[in-house]
């Protein structure tokens, strides 16, 4: 079966900087997948590239079956990303926020009002302006637009920032409901515990390369290692062995 | 593209009556703007009569620019360039969207300094039909060419002081033909106004397109 993403060998730049010097990645469908990391290994750019957002000059890079290199347009109606920055609106409501988001990508009004109630946005926050919210609910408005997109692909860097406990687990639990409806998670954290907890494989970056793919901790039984309740991907690489180092 | 236009200018016209700023910021120092060619001009009445028309319509640019800059700056702000991006919106649309938005801001504007000139350089209105179109005609293509010119410098640390720059010396005709046509439609010779309507109509066209053709590179781009 096609990978959902695929990239062999990905160079982008960002201006003459080589911010990705040679990535290899394959993500199923299906899976969540955690890149690691230190700061500047190129996480942050690897979910950008799979978004269409930073070109990829060199190498192979397909997502959900676009060529990116060809033309990385097509591929963003079909991506969620959750990035540092929130993409909101400070003098709109989180209603008025989550309406032009969803609207944007077509989506239906009743999933609009489903995506604010699965994160929490009850009916009297709704309509407080997003100038005026904490860090964790201008998170959880980002979220919950992109929840209104319905993404098949998840792209999510550093998702559990800024959101108290209870919020973490409910987004750990919406990874692993999209998951069960067929969407991919690829997720970049500095939160190990968490994210490893989440991921079904877990891929080692440096200086913009990737270093080694680990495969799900052996130590950890698959209902410890799927707290977000995540099913088995439908193929994962590497199979067998527990790390292994890219040459 | 329409669908997309709409969702925009609603976006962006919710956002102007929420934030208040084009009426407690914009809407004052223009007609601030106005009171101070008063002040300057005063002791001609005369003079501030015949060149109403003129101080009219810069003061319709300062407000613009304004206007203009705040539109840009709706796009910059925390990661909704990247989103709009990725909403898979027609940028066609969103620059129709924009640019239609800071039109309705600017025909306020225009309405609010129409009433300060009548009652602050005592000019008598006359020429309605050539004062309304070219009055639209010449918003429009502030409105175009401004959210033109807002997009190329976006992303730039500099732009909020490199749009007055780029942006003045391009509406240079646009002032001219509105100046002229409110000239001749406040003298009662309306015939001599309808050649610069017809020039501000054709800025205006040529600005739209272009604007919403070169948009979704200009996105793609900063």
């Amino acid at each position: 079966m096609e990978p959902v993403v695929h990239l062999r060998a990905a160079v982008a730049l960002l201006g003459r900087f080589p911010a990705l010097a040679g990535i290899d990645l394959d993500v199923s469908r299906g899976e969540i997948v955690l890149l690691r990391g230190p700061n500047g290994a190129g996480k942050t750019t690897v979910l950008r590239a799979c978004a269409g957002l930073v070109p990829v000059v060199r190498g192979e890079a397909i997502v959900l079956g676009h060529d990116l290199r060809r033309d990385p347009r097509p591929v963003r109606r079909h991506v969620g990303l959750l990035g540092h920055a929130t993409g909101l609106f400070e003098d709109l409501t989180v209603a008025d926020n989550v309406r032009f988001w969803g609207r944007a990508c077509g989506a239906d009004p009743g999933d609009l009002a489903a995506a604010m109630d699965l994160v929490g946005l009850d009916g009297r926050l709704r309509d407080v302006s997003v100038g005026r919210l904490s860090a964790g609910q201008r998170r959880r408005t980002s979220l919950a637009c992109l929840l209104a997109r319905r993404p098949e692909l998840w792209l999510l860097d550093e998702p559990h920032a800024g959101l108290d406990h209870t919020t973490r687990d409910q987004l750990d639990l919406l990874m692993g409901r999209a998951v069960r409806q067929g969407a991919t998670v690829l997720l970049a954290s500095h939160e190990l515990d968490r994210a490893e907890s989440l991921a079904h494989r877990v891929v080692e970056l440096a200086g913009g390369t990737t270093i080694a793919h680990t495969a799900p901790d052996a130590r950890r039984s698959p209902s410890e290692r799927s707290r977000s309740g995540a099913p088995e991907p439908e193929a994962s690489a590497p199979s067998s062995a527990e790390v292994t180092h890219v040459a | 593209m329409w669908r997309d236009a709409a969702l925009v200018a609603g976006r962006d016209l919710r956002i102007e009556v929420r934030s208040r700023v084009t009426t407690n910021q914009v809407a004052p120092f223009s007609v601030l703007v106005l009171i101070l060619f008063a002040f300057a001009l005063d002791p001609d009445r005369q003079l501030l009569e015949r060149l109403a028309s003129g101080l009219y319509w810069t003061a319709v640019l300062f407000a613009a620019l304004l206007a203009i800059s705040r539109s840009a700056a709706i796009d910059e702000t925390d990661g909704v360039r990247d989103a709009l991006r990725l909403s898979g919106l027609d940028p066609a649309g969103v620059f129709v969207g924009k640019a239609a938005a800071v039109a309705v801001v600017l025909f306020a504007l225009e309405v609010l300094l129409g009433v300060g000139v009548v009652v602050l350089y005592g000019v008598e209105p006359a020429g309605a039909g050539l004062v309304v179109l070219a009055g639209v005609a010449a918003t429009v293509a502030v409105a175009a060419t401004g959210t033109l010119y807002g997009a190329l410098v976006s992303g730039l640390r500099v732009r909020e002081t490199l749009l007055p720059l780029l942006l003045l010396p391009v509406l240079a005709p646009v002032l001219i033909g509105a100046t002229r046509a409110f000239e001749a439609a406040l003298a009662g010779v309306p015939a001599d106004g309808w050649p610069w309507c017809g020039l501000l109509a054709g800025i205006a066209v040529l600005y739209s397109v272009a604007g919403a053709l070169a948009y979704g590179t200009l996105l793609e781009g900063s």
